[in-house]
């Protein structure tokens, strides 16, 4: 039940109680309750939109930086992965396997202000062998959403 | 008066239209309106398939496939049917791939009847049977199932409506517009009335993947049935594949023989790029199906309770994406009701009646829409059934 709940919210959290417990045929009082405990135990984390920027006319680029570590002996790279998602511009961190350690996603800042985090705050953390930041150019779908929908065909059958 | 149109075949041309297109004039001019009307996924037909289609023709894959289609998507809808419904066809003499389950609906009743062959067509039920039957020479029997019955056939009606003359049985289950199943025992119920004649069963079970809660059964599952029913299925609704015009038609060797010999004349052979996809939707599409069933099922409950609350009856539709609330209470008939819907609050669902009399008092609407648009249709027929009840006093 919990991760039916789950599914749906997580495609459209603005779906009501009463929706959600009509579509997984249960009481509005056990969907209540079950998202208020994922709600506490931190199952879910928080309610977000996903918006396309370019479409305000905003000038915002996202980056995605690959950093290079030194792990630190007994915290691994917990300790540092802290030091860099601490920054408000952090919008994710990963820890990846293969070539690089972490991955670092900014949005929703100038060039200039991306640039000025990488080389002036992450590049110059302790344990910070080396970075490489691309800028993304063009979002083309993001958490299972396109951002350009393919336009509505023009005649549609009617019956059947 | 002269020209070609005194030359129209009477049998066509007294075959009436379609009811089900009525208002959509209207709705193609109105903006802000939500149609609950099309029959059809919302859904695009799955990537990987799409593009099986397309690598098809990069491959160069333009030409005629055999006539009963290729016999690689042949193996494919065999080891298919076994898979899924424990149906066994052999894909050499048993299958033919047609252009949709219309085709094969088309085919089925050309080579059974003769005129003045009855066929038995349970109603309300999809708009294509009984005009098909006219055209084949055959008499429709309309036998008009029950809401009491959850719109199920049963044995007293079929009995009712059995005569020397009846050749056919059309099983459109699951149904389009009720939404009924039929179980494995409202089958060997038929079977037992059918038991000493010789009737041929078409069974149109393109939705057979869309039940919720139950499993699909085929009357072909039942053993004394299955020499002598036709399954027709197709790729339209279990894939979201309604524009790829892809369906087969399964049976015994002496039936599909003849089915082919019509389908070899009329079309040649199923369009191949679609055939291509359909083989890669086959194999590994099974999870889309999943995906899109649930789905289907999760609007389905929101749009019963919806309903409900509003203040209709509607019995609990368990298959296909159909729910067909009864709107007697309003003191409108089914084409009034859709009507004013649709003017006063722009939302089109069709009228009942477009189905056959017995669909009179009811109205279908379509649940393979978007949450949004159903609980915004939800809100919107709230208030049309507050209005009409406070214009009724």
């Amino acid at each position: 039940m919990k991760k039916e709940i789950l599914k749906i919210l997580e495609k459209d959290s603005r779906l009501t109680d009463a929706q959600i417990a009509a579509m997984l045929g249960l009481t509005e009082e056990e969907v209540a309750q079950t998202i208020r405990e994922c709600e506490k135990d931190g199952t879910i984390l928080g309610r977000l939109t996903l918006v396309d920027w370019d479409k305000t006319g905003e000038e915002f680029v996202t980056a995605l930086i690959e950093v290079k570590v030194t792990p630190q002996r007994g915290d691994g790279f917990d300790r540092i992965a802290e030091r860099i998602y601490q920054y408000e511009e952090v919008e994710s961190l990963y820890l990846m396997s293969g070539a690089y350690d972490l991955t670092v996603i900014i949005s929703g800042r100038t060039l200039k202000e991306v640039s000025t985090f990488v080389s002036s705050r992450l590049s110059t953390i302790d344990g910070v062998v080396g970075t490489a930041t691309h800028f993304i150019l063009k979002k083309y779908k993001d958490k299972n959403i396109a951002f350009e929908t393919q336009p509505e065909q023009q005649e549609r059958m009617m019956f059947c | 008066m002269s020209g070609i149109g005194e030359l129209l075949s009477d049998k066509v041309v007294s075959l009436a239209p379609s009811g089900i297109r009525k208002f959509f004039d209207i709705l193609n001019d109105m903006t802000d309106a939500i149609s609950l009307g099309v029959g059809e996924p919302d859904f695009v037909t799955p990537w990987h398939i799409r593009d099986a289609g397309v690598y098809s023709l990069e491959k160069g894959f333009t030409k005629y496939t055999s006539n009963a289609g290729c016999l690689s998507l042949r193996r494919a809808i065999s080891a298919y049917l076994e898979r899924r419904f424990a149906l066994r066809y052999d894909p050499e003499s048993e299958i033919v791939v047609t252009v949709g389950g219309s085709e094969a609906i088309d085919l089925a009743l050309r080579v059974l009847l003769d005129p003045g062959d009855e066929v038995i067509i349970p109603m309300p039920s999809f708009v294509c049977y009984e005009p098909l039957t006219r055209v084949a020479g055959g008499v429709p029997v309309l036998v008009e199932t029950k809401e009491e019955n959850e719109f199920r056939l049963t044995p007293e009606e079929l009995e009712a409506a059995l005569t020397p003359r009846t050749k056919a049985l059309v099983l459109p289950y699951p149904c389009n517009p009720t939404g009924a199943i039929m179980r494995r025992e409202d089958l060997e119920a038929l079977a037992k009335v059918l038991r000493g004649r010789n009737i041929a069963i078409i069974s149109d079970e393109i939705y057979s993947e869309l039940t919720y809660g139950t499993k699909h059964v085929s009357p072909a599952n039942i053993p004394e049935l299955f020499d002598r029913t036709i399954v027709i299925n197709g790729f339209s609704k279990t894939y979201a594949m309604t524009g790829w015009r892809l369906g087969y038609v399964c049976g015994p060797a002496d039936v599909i023989k003849q089915m082919l010999k019509l389908h070899q004349f009329a079309i040649m052979c199923a369009p191949t790029t679609a055939q291509y996809a359909a083989i890669e939707a086959l194999d590994s599409g099974d999870i889309d199906v999943a995906r899109m069933r649930e789905d289907y099922d999760r609007r389905r409950r929101l749009l019963l309770q919806g309903v409900r609350d509003a203040g209709l009856e509607c019995f609990e539709p368990r298959g296909a994406f159909y729910m067909f609330p009864c709107i007697k209470s309003t003191g409108l008939t089914s084409d009034e009701f859709c009507e004013r819907f649709l003017l006063e609050e722009k939302v089109a669902v069709i009228s009942g009646s477009a189905f056959g009399a017995a669909g009179e008092g009811f109205v279908r609407m379509c649940y393979a829409a978007s949450t949004e648009d159903l609980t915004e249709a939800l809100v919107r027929l709230g208030r049309f059934l507050e209005r009409l009840s406070k214009d009724g006093k």
